[in-house]
């Protein structure tokens, strides 16, 4: 901790003390620490955490192509439904459980499908693919998402 | 080793159509060889359904064509297991049945009229021809050797580790399953190689085929998790890693959760959780990837520590909360007995009774593979010098495989592929080098080489060297041996695989073959006229009663209702019978009646020396009963106090009073001059006067004594015991003598 006083500290020990931030930060805040370092702590891992952040949105706005964004507009609602999902399972119970799993797995499995097509249609990616092309990715994607529904149907009761 | 056939055929197979034309003809040669070497069974025998389960799939099968699909997914049979029954559509695997429905159906269609039995014998022959093209398309993804396919395929079709489940008649799931192992493999394989959704899904397709046939779907629930995560631990976490094994999880479990018998076991057991955790780890690592490409070095160290901390701790803190709340079932009893061999032997004996859940005997893997199990490690050797992605795959296998296959008999099915296809690629490159004709460049090697041996000594020696125009290996002597040994261990492997099949595992053990003191053939079929009497003797709803193996065949081949089969999915219910069995019949009595039994059915093998009957299947019923109920019946009551086990004049009271002894014994004695009667199976004289029986009455013997009927006697018209009322049958004279006698005895004092 004693470390953290630097104004500007090293990256290994920024790490550790952001780690022991955000584990100190579910714990009782009754934890005896002292109030001044903790609070350099947080500032500077916030700035670190800031910086990150920047650097990735950033990096993402530039290089990612207008299809792609949209292909990560899709993965993000699937993301939101899927948390809403297993939010209500959590708060409602699963009653039919057959619908929730359906459901539940439709979401999953659409996220997943969508980022397997995301991943073969990326520029960087291509090397990993010889054999798929854009639209051998796409014709792809539909075909597996059909099965994929039909098999949430059929399971849906 | 004649040189010249190979000659002529390496020039007519120079171009690449006629290859692909004579590869064809070879792969169908070897599908023809191998449902060929499976149908000793229908020669020597007939065309008859094999063994125990096979006649539960037939009936089913026979079902399904009668009534439907749908009446047979909705299926509750109650002629199993009276008076519980048996939701049969919800808790069995359904692949095999609509398989050779969908068969029957399209044959139908092409107006072939064909029996669905004959369909149903011949299921298994003609998948092991499917199976040897699957382990030639496997092998070819694994090697570049063009013969190393075939000869996998070769080696798939005739091996006796794969046929002994699968000959012809033999019914059972496996019959399909290993195919559907195989090509699940094979396609699990090509799509992680080419990173593609498609083949991911397709892989997923043929899993589910897989869940819906066989309950060993679980090796494969384990093992693609297990590879998938020696690739990650080896860092080779790539993005096609990513699409194929997600598209395959995703698609996979959704369509193994279709099957009612699985249901929600993919969420809810251990056994699938590795899958589970997988699959939520590749998301992690496809995310961190992203983030790795997307912001420079060391700010993605600080992220991946947040991030791998926060989600480790939130891991550990659902998998706690889950266990504890008990969300996720414990493993199943059958998968503990995989880890330490002896868990079923203490805790579940119905598991243990079962003789393929036995360990495996060390011979036994050499009777099954031959020189297949020494070309194996050579093989995974092989793999370990490429070691590329699907290399790691085989030896995974190999590892995984091996060891199950030394816990289970059974298992031994699930590693015949791998030894396969690693004994093909061992022998293939064995091959390839010795038989190619170039004889390598000596020119170029051989002078460096006699240079740097010789340089010290005399120049001479060098000249010699070189002057020879071919060494070591490339000579023509060397290369001669081994293809002549390696042709001489192949031919032998052929022998070995044809007389393994036709001695071993073509017997349908449903009818049973011996020979006569000339050699010739003489058929026992005590069986099925033990089921066609039952079948043409007995009311429609006659409740049989008979230790659970015979459960099927009794509901197959006689079509009368049971109160056990081999399903066993109820202990207790089989420990019921196991407690009638082993008790005295004042006790078995008020069982029976309580179970409306009308029949009671025994195996006896003393007369011809058939060993695997009831007698010697006794003390499974004794423990599964001991189980249920420990004080009423009792292991050591049954051994005499040296610790016996013996059936003859001095056997212990509970062995000599109990059900199965009499029926088994009852009226044995007759066969034989007075005193002279003989177990030949346990090898031991009986006592000279028989068992009675009060309760039962003797229906039915069969010609060789193998099959004893009895019926179950009705109450007494008169309201006596069944013991007093056999007495007094038995005539008059003995009573009244005794009750003169006691009275007389009684004036006297």
């Amino acid at each position: 901790m004693a470390k953290s006083r630097n104004v500007t500290p090293a990256p290994a020990a920024a790490a550790a003390a952001a780690a022991a931030a955000t584990t100190a930060q579910p714990a009782a805040p009754a934890a005896p620490v002292a109030a001044t370092p903790a609070k350099k702590t947080t500032a500077a891992s916030k700035q670190n955490w800031d910086q990150l952040f920047n650097n990735l949105v950033s990096y993402y706005q530039d290089s990612t192509p207008q299809r792609t964004k949209l292909i990560d507009a899709f993965l993000a609602f699937l993301a939101v439904v899927g948390v809403l999902q297993f939010v209500y399972c959590v708060l409602a119970g699963n009653y039919p459980f057959n619908a929730f799993l359906s459901g539940f797995s439709a979401t999953v499995g659409q996220f997943v499908l969508t980022a397997s097509l995301r991943i073969q249609t990326t520029e960087a990616n291509k090397a990993d693919f010889p054999s798929v092309s854009p639209e051998r990715a796409f014709a792809d994607f539909v075909v597996c998402s059909l099965i994929l529904h039909f098999f949430c149907v059929n399971f849906i009761n | 080793m004649s040189a010249d056939p190979l000659h002529v055929l390496a020039n007519a197979g120079k171009g690449q159509s006629t290859r692909t034309v004579l590869r064809v003809i070879i792969l169908c040669l070897i599908a023809a060889a191998a449902i060929a070497s499976r149908l000793f069974s229908v020669i020597r025998f007939e065309s008859i359904i094999h063994e125990f389960d096979p006649w539960f799939n037939f009936r089913a099968t026979k079902y399904l064509v009668a009534n439907g699909f749908y009446n047979f997914w909705n299926w509750f049979d109650d002629r199993t297991w009276h008076p519980l029954g048996r939701v049969t559509g919800g808790t069995l695997y359904p692949g095999l049945m609509v398989t050779s429905g969908a068969i029957y159906h399209a044959l139908r269609t092409l107006t072939i009229p064909v029996d669905i039995r004959n369909i149903c014998v011949l299921l298994a022959p003609a998948f092991s021809g499917l199976t040897a093209f699957a382990a030639y398309l496997l092998t070819n993804e694994m090697t570049t050797s063009s013969s190393a396919g075939l000869l996998a395929a070769v080696f798939m079709g005739i091996t006796p580790g794969y046929i002994s489940r699968s000959v012809a008649g033999s019914y059972d799931n496996e019959a399909i399953a290993i195919f559907l192992l195989v090509f699940t493999f094979y396609l699990w394989i090509k799509a992680l190689k080419q990173g593609s959704m498609l083949w991911g899904a397709l892989c997923a397709l043929f899993y589910g085929y897989m869940v819906a046939s066989w309950g060993g779907y679980a090796f494969i629930t384990c093992l693609l998790p297990l590879h998938a995560f020696v690739l990650i631990c080896m860092g080779r976490y790539s993005t096609r890693l990513y699409v194929s094994y997600t598209t395959w999880y995703a698609l996979g479990t959704l369509a193994s959760m279709q099957i009612p018998f699985v249901g929600f076991l993919p969420v809810k057991t251990s056994e699938h959780m590795p899958a589970l955790g997988i699959f939520g780890f590749l998301q992690l690592l496809g995310f961190l990837d992203y983030v790795r490409s997307a912001i420079p070095g060391r700010q993605f160290q600080t992220f991946l520590w947040l991030f791998t901390g926060g989600v480790f701790s939130v891991a550990l803190a659902a998998l706690v909360v889950v266990t504890s709340a008990g969300i996720i079932a414990p493993w199943g009893g059958r998968f503990y007995s995989l880890w330490d061999t002896s868990y079923a032997k203490i805790h579940i004996p119905i598991i243990a009774s079962v003789s393929e859940h036995q360990p495996t005997a060390w011979p036994a893997f050499f009777f099954d593979l031959n020189f297949l199990i020494w070309l194996f490690p050579a093989g995974v050797y092989l793999c370990f010098q490429q070691l590329a992605d699907e290399h790691v795959f085989l030896v995974v296998y190999s590892l995984f495989g091996s060891y199950f296959a030394g816990v289970m008999v059974r298992l031994m099915l699930t590693l015949t592929p791998v030894v396969c296809v690693t004994a093909a690629v061992a022998a293939s490159s064995l091959l390839d080098t010795y038989l190619s004709d170039k004889s390598p460049n000596p020119e170029e090697y051989h002078p460096e080489d006699s240079n740097d041996a010789t340089s010290k000594k005399a120049p001479k020696a060098g000249l010699k060297s070189t002057n020879k125009p071919v060494v070591g290996i490339y000579g023509f002597v060397s290369k001669g041996v081994i293809v002549s040994a390696m042709t001489i261990y192949l031919l032998l492997f052929v022998l070995h695989c044809t007389w393994v099949t036709s001695n071993a595992y073509s017997s349908p053990s449903v009818v049973l073959a011996s020979k006569m003191p000339d050699g010739s053939q003489h058929i026992i079929d005590d069986y099925r006229e033990a089921y066609q009497w039952l079948r043409q003797n007995t009311k429609e709803d006659a409740k049989i009663m008979s230790w659970w193996d015979y459960g099927y065949q009794i509901g197959g081949m006689a079509d009368r209702p049971t109160l056990v089969d081999n399903n066993t999915w109820n202990n207790t219910h089989i420990a019921t019978v196991g407690k009638a069995m082993s008790s005295s019949e004042e006790v078995s009595y008020p069982i029976m009646r309580q179970h409306e039994v009308d029949y009671v059915l025994v195996v006896f093998g003393g007369l011809l020396g058939y060993s695997g009957d009831d007698i010697n299947k006794f003390l499974w019923m004794v423990r599964i009963a001991e189980g249920i109920w420990p004080d009423e019946v009792k292991e050591r009551d049954f051994f005499t106090p040296r610790g016996e086990y013996r059936v003859d004049g001095e056997a212990t009271e509970t062995m000599k009073n109990s059900l199965m002894y009499k029926m088994s014994y009852y009226n044995y004695n007759t066969l034989f001059p007075p005193g002279q009667a003989q177990d030949r199976v346990r090898g031991s004289r009986l006592p000279e006067v028989g068992p009675t029986l009060n309760v039962l009455d003797e229906a039915f013997t069969s010609e060789n004594w193998i099959i004893r009927i009895y019926k179950v006697k009705d109450l007494d018209n008169l309201g006596r015991d069944h013991a007093s009322a056999a007495a007094f049958e038995r005539g008059q004279k003995k009573k009244r003598p005794a009750k003169r006698r006691g009275t007389r005895y009684l004036r006297t004092e």
